[in-house]
């Protein structure tokens, strides 16, 4: 997540969603939250009732769209064009938040004399360290630096591979008070390189790229301008409509820069929410099912940099100021709770057991190697990649070179289906592929932890036992690794001890009882609250559980499954994270479960006073120092340490912690200040820059550089990309979703009760454009492109439109990705559509715009795959123990001895249209 | 089923509920429509998509309870030759419309759409996707009810019309009675079936389903007093932030019908809904159509016999 | 206006949550957070709503989240152990233990042969970069870890993802 943590510090949502009904505005762009979080979306809605105003800047006009003030169309994948003229306007007006800007970014600090803008040589678009041979900057390059800052002789990841370092990602920068002027009229100065880098993004060459008009980015940004200052905030939401994107990062990075300049960060109805997609999606990274990441954002081990032993990779990845100078005792903690008694100092605590990267490992590249038929075996546990994957073709194409693919989850989705139900026609008899499903246990009937957008994590309890033989994802692992231990015991082999050694005693101490006093009938379920104990961590001596991240040491005394979980088990009995009390009187709720860090719920919140430690306003007062007390205190846990005193100042032997001044609210930052501009920690530059999505039918109209000059391409048969300006595909497209459906649809399209809402696949197109294509509403049609075409069925609506960019009229269709050839309710898969390609920074996809073509009618050589049988609810029994008078209403519907009249649809009263058409 | 001739003692009256559904609130998320199915158990109706808005329910009926209507009110994009995007005299037009639309407040509902600005463009112009979650109307005085021959439907102690499915033999007068198309019959099992207004949760104290999931409070659920009050102070609230067009449905009585007890908060007129704009009351008229069979029936008479027969059915017709 | 009699049934009417035993649990669904409140009775869920009491979702639902119900009790859910071999064309039903075992020696046999100490370059590695699992975004926390620590810390395997990443 280096967009929000370059630039903030830590990779995660800076608020929580209930702060949004504080803002005086909130801008929407890249999310479609009234429809793909409407829960969430209950806080903008107060906000708006409350007198804000609501944005939306979107190529496709939704739900969300509906409810703010003010809608921006624009074509997809312009948005850093777009926010780029916003902040040139602030610039250019003198509308940014003086104080804050001074104090709390870095705006002053001066960058070295070797930087080179984008702007030079004939805007080129491209920043110094670009290797042409390549295609990415060179690794580390050091011309970003600020001014005085030797860089560090220690080893770069290339670019090619995408793996976290902290120590890169903070530029090795070692000095606090780096140079800086604070009359910002340094040529050097971050705010004057600023000034200069969006001089260019004028709102009408912006409306030119966009396709909205000029007066739409001057609205957008005088209302943002007006709602922000020491009286007023203005929050910014996004979600994969931002992400998905070869320059995702970037476009996060322009948000983070317009929120810095406005003052927004770390203060009430401010922020910048990442709305993420998945129950524990945030929980997912967290603790982290990534291949360059171990808990706590603790960088994977990796042959790219020095990381031989332990003593290499500490020295390698050793950050001087701020809370990550005590990353060995972070690191050396997670050892000791992985490999327990057998992790001493000697053995580097283990270190040499864990796996060292040399190679993007990530999904996407993942995947390639598969088709490639580099990879054997495969666990796929709840996700859905011959469904939800960018170019879905390709990820099936993969899985069927697999020898061995075992799966768990609820339904038999795509994944559990391709072998024989592709609509590409496959021979079963043809693939290799030993499968094994395992039918997995649902939320309810397991216990364990979530940890949602805002960094909450909450328990859930287990309600009841799974059905038959469906057991728990933790009741797999467990269960095979206490199989391996037990088929490699005895073994002296050298790579088999990190699995011999792993602490793994999670059985339950006695027999499990369910909530209605029964017993559970599942044998060999772990007791998931003592892997929660265990990512808390605890001291080893005394198994007391630790209350924090401060108490970890680095001698071996102290075990810790994730550092920045801890707390949230911080004594064996209680578990924070299940805590369900209300706080009268304070919206922060800090007893409503567990957020990490500490505790805190809305993140840099010691930005939420001024220098001197007052609250900017009355009415916008969260945190802020109590000069009796000598503390910091507010409605929240103060992000900062309790005690420092605003004055406070470093000195040049200052270190660690020490090292932060008292007015730096960025307290993961060596120098403690939101970075506008990013010396280091994202590979595609130091600021974003507009570059066309990679499919794109339209130059680049700033620079000479049309797209992401470090994309990765992964070309193969299956995944074909179009060129700039591909005249056979004039038409943008971008994917978004329903409300009524999740995701690729494994959670949703096995429902009757949400495929009824939402039954067929579609795409949404403007009148204009089905006009031209002979299409009428409700039409079948074509959607094709480089990689393969696709039947849906046309929705024509005014609320997509033309429009205007490069002084022509173009078209955009919208299509959602919820349909597959699995479930209930069958359609074409979107993601057939979209391209594997990955963007520099965390190998991510670009979905959310391509290019493609439609006619009327099916493409006739696709396969139709039959539903699933449509399962009417009636079928549902007795509810136990229950009365017939309190019953479910519905049962009445099924049929008994009523008597029967004669059986036809009544007719609508008012409409004369058939009640229902039934299947 | 032999319940039918039995009766209960009648449970003591409490203070009429219903629900306040208040349109400008409304993201069209259809949770109602789910939680509904959900706590009643009621079956899907089948996969029908039906190319108009995001509508695939289409109406409410024996197993849907609760429908979202869509209503989409775009204006029209004019993308004609002319247009410029140097900015020479187009952003004028947005101007022309007041620089200062954008501001909070200014169409409320209703989203200032900032497209294109070409020459006659629809730049600034206010674009509407409207949602409403229809109900049964839970009529004060309700022509199901008053058409019901054999005492199913009644109103039960929260004046909430209610029908009683041991009793109901499926005759299907009430689904022609009443005039907003709630009541139809389910092939299953050929009673009708509507909305219940959760009957079995209120009388735990409990929030009817919809009302209860509802994320934004579009649908509340209370005292009918209380909500027609709170009702009246929204309408006032909105006009006073320009939303002129703010209006209550079936607040009070007009004129044959009654009041509804499940009333909505509008901005367009009833019928962009599908609601009728002055449902009719069969009983209203009864005495007319009474006349008017009775001479039909004599005049046929002349006529044909098996022609008489039909006089006096004109009520099943009436609405 | 004549009122007709209640029956029976209408007088005896009351909610089916009496008497069921309520379960604290989250919603499945998106990364909101909604807190859900599970009822159980004869060993049954017999519903699922919002909990009222969360800051989040104060009892509130979207229609999916209104839709847990339907995961649970679902005529399309699979609740045996599937099995298909390579080149067949059918699911074998299989008992969960055989499976189980299964899995672990097929990995085990894929690790024995596959696993590097060192790639080609000659770099140490220490890995087994041949098997990848995918998932954990929908998953809980302490079964993220248990993946992250037993198939990386304990097996040496490398691709371990679920493609967070915004």
């Amino acid at each position: 997540m280096p967009g929000l943590g370059v630039t903030f510090g830590r990779g995660a949502a800076t608020s929580f969603q209930q702060d949004l009904a504080n803002s005086d505005c909130v801008l929407i762009m890249g999310s479609n939250m009234a429809e793909a979080h409407p829960v969430g979306f209950r806080f903008p809605m107060k906000a708006r009732e409350k007198g804000g105003t609501l944005i939306h800047v979107d190529p496709h006009f939704s739900r969300t769209s509906a409810m703010c003030n003010l809608y921006v169309p624009i074509r997809a994948g312009t948005d850093i064009a777009f926010l780029g003229g916003v902040i040139r306007y602030v610039i250019e007006n003198e509308r940014w938040f003086k104080e804050y800007v001074l104090h709390y970014t870095n705006a002053a600090t001066l960058v070295g004399a070797k930087f080179r803008d984008t702007e030079e040589d004939n805007f080129r678009g491209l920043f110094d360290g670009y290797k042409e041979s390549s295609h990415h900057y060179e690794a580390g390059t050091k011309a970003w630096h600020y001014q005085g800052e030797p860089g560090s002789n220690r080893t770069n990841t290339p670019a090619s591979i995408g793996a976290e370092s902290w120590s890169e990602r903070l530029a090795n920068m070692d000095n606090p008070t780096p140079p800086s002027d604070p009359t910002l009229q340094h040529p050097r100065c971050v705010f004057q390189i600023l000034k200069k880098h969006y001089s260019r993004y004028t709102p009408e060459k912006v409306a030119e790229i966009c396709g909205c008009s000029p007066d739409a980015v001057i609205q957008v940004a005088e209302t943002l301008c007006q709602n922000s200052g020491p009286e007023r905030t203005s929050a910014i939401v996004y979600a994969v409509g931002w992400t998905q994107h070869t320059i995702g990062v970037q476009i996060i990075r322009a948000a983070g820069i317009l929120q810095g300049l406005l003052g927004n960060m770390g203060r009430p109805g401010g922020g910048i929410m990442a709305m993420r997609g998945h129950a524990s999606i945030q929980g997912s990274t967290d603790i982290p099912t990534l291949y360059n990441l171990l808990p706590g954002y603790i960088p994977q081990p990796a042959t790219v940099r020095r990381h031989e032993t332990l003593k290499d990779y500490l020295e390698q990845e050793k950050v001087e100021n701020g809370v990550w100078a005590k990353f060995p005792t972070y690191m050396i903690s997670l050892l000791k709770a992985w490999y327990g008694e057998a992790a001493t100092k000697q053995n580097g605590f283990g270190f040499n057991w864990l796996p060292k990267i040399d190679d993007n490992y990530s999904q996407l590249p993942y995947v390639h190697k598969m088709a490639q038929g580099e990879v054997t075996g495969y666990f796929i546990l709840g996700q859905n990649p011959a469904g939800g994957n960018p170019n879905a073709r390709l990820a099936r194409k993969a899985l069927r070179e697999l020898d061995w693919l075992v799966m768990m989850d609820w339904f038999e989705t795509e994944t559990a289906s391709y072998w024989y139900k592709d609509p590409d026609g496959i021979d079963p008899k043809k693939v290799k592929t030993e499968i094994f499903f395992f039918p997995a246990a649902i939320v309810a009937e397991k216990e364990g932890s979530f940890t949602n957008t805002q960094r909450l994590v909450q328990w859930h309890d287990k309600a009841l036992d799974p059905p038959d033989d469906c057991r728990s994802d933790s009741w797999f692992v467990y269960q095979l690794g206490v199989r391996l231990k037990a088929l490699y015991a005895g073994s002296r082999a050298a790579r088999d001890q990190g699995l011999l050694n792993l602490t793994w005693d999670y059985g339950r101490d006695g027999a499990a009882t369910l909530p209605d006093g029964s017993n559970s009938r599942i044998e060999g379920e772990p007791d998931v609250s003592k892997v929660l104990r265990e990512i808390n961590g605890y001291h080893v001596d005394s198994r007391e559980q630790l209350t924090g991240y401060d108490e970890l040491k680095a001698d071996g005394s102290t075990a810790c499954g994730c550092w920045i979980y801890s707390g949230v088990f911080p004594s064996k009995d209680f578990n924070h994270a299940r805590s369900r009390e209300r706080t009268a009187g304070n919206y922060v709720d800090p007893k409503w479960a567990w957020a990490w860090p500490k505790n805190i719920r809305m993140l840099y919140n010691r930005a939420s006073a001024d220098p001197e430690g007052k609250p900017w306003s009355e009415r916008k007062k969260y945190v802020w120092w109590d000069e009796e007390k000598g503390a910091w205190t507010g409605s929240d846990t103060p992000d900062f340490p309790t005690s420092k005193k605003p004055s406070y100042r470093p000195t040049s032997h200052s270190h660690g912690m020490e090292a932060i001044a008292g007015d730096a609210p960025f307290i993961l930052k060596p120098d403690g200040r939101i970075w506008l501009f990013a010396p280091a920690g994202v590979k595609d530059g130091p600021l974003p820059a507009h570059y066309e999505p990679f499919e794109s039918p339209v130059g680049n109209l700033l620079y000479r550089q049309q797209s992401d000059p470090a994309v990765k391409e992964y070309p193969s048969k299956l995944n074909r990309l179009s060129r700039p300006a591909d005249p056979h595909f004039p038409i943008v497209a971008t994917t978004y979703r329903l409300t009524e459906h999740y995701l690729s649809g494994p959670m949703s399209r096995f429902n009757s009760w949400l495929n009824e809402l939402q039954p067929e696949m579609f795409a949404e197109l403007s009148p204009e454009l089905a006009a031209e294509k002979g299409i009428a509403n409700g039409d079948w049609i074509t959607v094709w492109n480089e990689r393969t075409a696709i039947d849906v069925r046309a929705l024509v609506t005014p609320r997509i439109r033309p429009l205007f960019v490069e002084g022509r009229q173009l078209h955009q269709i919208c299509v959602p990705f919820h349909w597959g050839y699995a479930g209930e309710r069958v359609g074409a898969i979107a993601n057939d559509l979209t391209s594997l390609l990955t963007d520099p920074n965390v190998s991510m996809h670009e979905a959310k715009a391509f290019v493609c073509n439609i006619r009327k009618g099916k493409h006739s050589k696709r396969r139709v795959i039959a539903p699933l049988p449509f399962q009417p609810w009636r079928n549902q029994s007795e509810i136990p123990d229950t009365p017939p008078a309190a019953q479910p209403e519905g049962h009445a519907l099924r049929p008994d001895d009523a008597p029967k009249l004669e059986s036809r649809p009544e007719s609508n009263a008012r409409t004369g249209a058939p009640a229902h058409r039934r299947p | 089923m032999l319940t039918f001739f039995k009766s209960a003692e009648a449970p003591a009256p409490q203070p009429a509920t219903g629900f306040f559904t208040d349109t400008t609130l409304c993201i069209g998320c259809k949770a109602c429509e789910v939680a509904c199915k959900q706590w009643n158990q009621l079956p899907a109706d089948g996969f029908d998509w039906a190319a108009t808005s995001y509508d695939n329910t289409h109406c409410l009926s024996g197993s849907t309870w609760r429908h979202v209507a869509f209503v989409e009110q775009m204006p029209a994009a004019n993308l004609n030759g002319g247009h410029s995007t140097s900015g020479a005299g187009s952003p004028g037009d947005l101007a022309s419309n007041g620089s200062g639309d954008y501001t909070a407040g200014a169409p409320y509902q209703g989203v200032t759409h900032l497209t294109d600005a070409s020459a006659s463009g629809a730049a600034g112009q206010v674009a509407r996707w409207l949602m409403m979650s229809d109900v049964c109307k839970h009529c004060e005085q309700a022509p199901c009810e008053e058409a019901c021959p054999t005492g199913a439907i009644l109103y039960n102690e929260f004046h909430n019309v209610y029908v009683q499915q041991d009793i109901c033999n499926g005759c299907g007068y009430c689904v022609s009675a009443c005039p907003f198309g709630v009541l139809s019959r389910t092939e299953s099992d050929g009673r009708a079936h509507k909305c219940t207004l959760c009957y079995d949760r209120q009388r735990d104290g409990l929030t009817p389903a919809c009302a209860k999931a509802c994320p934004t409070a579009s649908i509340q659920f209370g005292p009918v007093d209380e909500l027609r009050q709170r009702a009246r102070r929204r309408v006032g609230e909105l006009q006073g932030r320009g939303e002129q067009r703010a209006y209550l449905y079936g607040d009070q009585a007009a004129g044959e019908y009654s009041a509804l007890n499940a009333f909505f908060l509008l901005t367009e007129r009833p019928e962009a809904y599908n609601l009728p704009a002055a449902p009719r009351r069969p009983r209203a008229s009864l005495g007319a159509n009474y006349l008017f069979g009775a001479l039909t029936g004599l005049a046929l008479l002349a006529f044909s016999a098996w022609s008489a027969g039909k006089g006096n059915s004109g009520n099943q017709e009436a609405a | 206006m004549s009122q007709a009699p209640f029956s029976p049934q209408s007088a005896a009417k009351h909610s089916r949550l009496r008497g069921a035993v309520a379960v604290d649990s989250i919603c499945p669904y998106c990364a909101v957070g909604c807190s859900q409140k599970v009822y159980v009775k004869g060993g049954k869920i017999i519903d699922i709503e919002g909990n009222a009491e969360s800051p989040i979702n104060e009892g509130t639902l979207c229609p999916k989240g209104a839709n847990t119900f339907q995961l649970a009790a679902n005529p399309h859910r699979i609740t045996r152990v599937r099995y298909r071999a390579p080149y067949s064309d059918h699911w074998e039903e299989k008992p969960l233990e055989w499976a189980l075992d299964r899995v672990a020696r097929r990995l085990k046999q894929t690790r024995d042969r596959e696993y590097r100490e060192k790639n080609k370059k000659g770099e140490v590695i220490n890995a087994l970069t041949s098997v990848g699992c995918l998932g954990g975004a929908t998953l809980d926390n302490e079964e993220n870890y248990l993946m992250k620590k037993l198939f990386g810390g304990g097996l040496g395997m490398v691709s371990i993802e679920n493609q967070a990443r915004i």
